[in-house]
């Protein structure tokens, strides 16, 4: 089992040694020991791996992921997953700002709170925050689950698409063109399905949590909605 | 005495300069619209520009060079200062960043073909890579842009150099609509949307903020490709001297400045004619900062907005650019605004060489359009061709005047070799008014 002490060697040596590993590489348990909030730790991993990084890390952990399973033993700076493609990343402290960004699949959970624009454009990522979620999260959000067990702060979903939100408590305010919506027994389903893959299955009352959409006004430009902006 | 019988002749009938045919045009179709005029390209206004300076020439002080023997080397490296795989092109005119959606797949690939056959890169768009472009372009710039439509760490490895939208010359600080009546299934594919939505483009990067935040979002995009390629930030001209000098500091490797004469697939008219500046006030700016910084021909400056011949390459080389880039006059090489197609111009209202409503899909010529009957008119291997043709004959003229200033590369021309025939020429673009040594408002900032 590797061990990569950042204390000791840079993360352009940590990243290089990921980005080598052969398609059906044996090493693929990783521990990356004194992150001390670098920036762009495991970042473009294609690689089935499980990297546990014993610490803080900075912007961008795990940014562009494909496959890898990366677990932050502490909190992440902004953009953690950001443009994820696949794989798995668990914060185990609280995110900062833009976590999940643009990310098109792959689960990010977040045990803490996630800062402003959490899911800002997600394109296909699940994203799970047990805690509380700032400002403008999901702003433009195309597709993909966002699934918040606190609270969310303003402007959540403003410009949606077709990014599913569902959030436990209070929404400070929603965002232009987000509206609530039915929670049906299909998406009854799909949290339940969301929370066994985080391991939450049985936690939580899924009727709890209230669903959030686009009330798709402004997928067609129309200026007698110019003043939603 | 009727008006008739006068003795005086009647005054003639006098339009305002400042309610003009097209002021008054403009009010009325705002009354019966309701809406703001969207339209494709870039500045058409009169704006200062490259014609407004000329060449000295050697004579008794300097000495020439044989126009058909003595060389004149055109290549040009870019991404010198970090990247572990510069690019290397032949001449110094790169072709601009054109989203596959706002151009058709044909108009993409025959882009990649004639920069190809030149030489010299093209670069994707607010859409992703497609496989045509990749296939058919010797060097690939893949941009990354706030919208991040198409981006994947796959995508960004195939590319040769990664170039970091911050905005454009047609519309600094705003971001871009491509309109449902192009979203075609490919397109809407790519971008992860429905079909037949306006697809919006945000204004804003979503995991970064100010120049600080970018340091890190570049140093992040170099782990990910193992600092091999150069990364370019594109920056619409507003305050270039200021703009290049956080670029640098944020670790660009190229800079890309675009003047307010760069296209667009759609925007505001409003925004395209009243938003930042010409390019020729936005090169010395940029080239002093780089300067100050220590830092000129370090981190290679790239310039566009309205390049239309070698005459213009020359000069914005010789103001201080490592290279130029093309997007509208490209557009024209492969068969844009064409006066053949004058008859279907007119059933859209337009005329050849004023056609812009390129977001509405309808373009006769096959470029600026998803419709499968329309795109199948632009043959990618003859418009590849018209493109590389055109870019050598760029290259030629900048070649011929650089040998009439006697430099053997283009990159040894310099300010000195430029007069300005106007004032705000020479105020512009630094260099003494013609026969005078007057730089009107030469400052530093």
């Amino acid at each position: 089992m590797p061990t990569f002490d950042l204390a000791i060697n840079p993360v352009r040596d940590l990243n290089a040694a990921l980005h080598k590993l052969p398609a059906d590489t044996n090493e693929t348990l990783w521990t990356v020991s004194n992150p001390g909030g670098e920036h762009a730790i495991a970042v473009g991993v294609d690689a089935p791996l499980t990297i546990n990084v014993d610490g803080n890390v900075g912007y961008y952990c795990g940014g562009m992921n494909k496959q890898a399973n990366i677990v932050i033993e502490g909190s992440a700076g902004q953009g953690v997953g950001e443009n994820m493609m696949s794989g798995r990343i668990h914060v185990k402290g609280d995110a900062s700002q833009s976590a999940g960004a643009t990310a098109r699949g792959g689960l990010l959970i977040v045990e803490g709170n996630a800062s402003a624009r959490c899911g800002i454009s997600m394109k296909g990522i699940d994203i799970i925050v047990k805690g509380d979620i700032g400002h403008l999260s999901a702003f433009m959000g195309q597709n993909g689950r966002l699934i918040v067990f606190g609270e969310a702060g303003e402007a959540l979903g403003d410009s949606l698409y077709e990014a599913h939100l569902y959030v436990r408590g209070p929404v400070a305010s929603l965002g232009a063109d987000c509206v609530e919506k039915e929670l049906r027994d299909e998406h009854k389903s799909e949290l339940i399905e969301l929370l066994r893959a985080a391991g939450e299955a049985g936690k939580i009352d899924v009727s709890e949590f209230r669903r959030y959409g686009s009330a798709r006004k402004l997928y067609n430009f129309n200026i007698d909605n110019v003043g939603a902006y | 005495m009727t008006q008739h019988e006068r003795a005086w002749p009647a005054t003639a009938p006098r339009k305002s300069a400042t309610f003009d045919d097209y002021a008054l045009s403009e009010i009325r179709r705002a009354a019966s619209t309701g809406i703001y005029d969207i339209r494709g390209g870039g500045s058409k206004r009169r704006l200062p520009n490259f014609d407004d300076l000329l060449l000295l020439g050697a004579s008794m002080s300097r000495y020439p060079l044989e126009g058909y023997r003595e060389k004149c080397g055109t290549d040009v490296t870019l991404g010198t200062r970090f990247a572990k795989k510069p690019l290397k092109l032949s001449i110094p005119i790169t072709i601009a960043g054109m989203s596959f959606g706002s151009l058709s797949a044909n108009a993409k690939e025959a882009l990649g073909r004639g920069a190809s056959l030149a030489g010299t890169s093209t670069t994707t768009g607010d859409g992703g890579m497609t496989p045509e472009e990749r296939g058919q372009s010797k060097y690939l710039v893949y941009q990354y842009l706030p919208s991040r439509y198409g981006m994947n760490p796959d995508d960004l490895r195939k590319a040769d150099a990664i170039e970091i939208v911050i905005g454009q010359g047609a519309k600094p600080g705003g971001g871009g609509m491509l309109l449902g009546q192009k979203i075609s299934d490919r397109v809407a594919e790519m971008r992860q949307l429905p079909k037949g939505i306006d697809q919006r483009s945000a204004c804003r990067h979503p995991d970064w903020t100010g120049a600080d935040d970018l340091e890190i979002k570049i140093n992040e995009l170099r782990e990910i490709t193992d600092w091999e390629k150069p990364i370019f930030l594109k920056v619409g001209a507003s305050r270039p001297y200021y703009d290049i000098t956080l670029a640098v500091k944020a670790g660009a490797d190229v800079v890309v400045l675009d003047g307010m004469q760069g296209g667009t697939a759609a925007t505001q008219e409003v925004f395209i004619e009243h938003v930042g500046i010409p390019l020729l006030s936005a090169i010395r700016p940029a080239v002093q900062a780089l300067q100050d910084l220590g830092m000129h021909r370090k981190v290679q400056l790239i310039v566009s907005g309205g390049i239309r011949n070698g005459a213009d390459v020359a000069k914005a080389l010789a103001l201080g650019a490592d290279a130029v880039s093309i997007g509208s006059a490209a557009l024209v090489a492969l068969g844009d605004n064409d006066p053949v197609l004058e008859s279907e111009y007119e059933k859209l209202h337009t005329t050849a060489g004023a056609y812009d409503d390129w977001h509405e899909g309808k373009d006769p010529a096959g470029i600026t359009t998803q419709s499968p009957e329309l795109t199948q008119r632009l043959d990618p291997v003859v418009a590849g061709r018209r493109l590389a043709n055109y870019l050598k004959v760029m290259t030629l003229e900048a070649q011929t005047l650089a040998r009439a200033c006697g430099k053997s590369h283009l990159h040894n021309l310099e300010p000195e070799d430029l007069t300005a025939l106007t004032i705000e020429a020479a105020a512009m673009a630094r260099v003494p008014l013609a026969g005078t040594t007057w730089i009107p408002g030469a400052g530093v900032f």
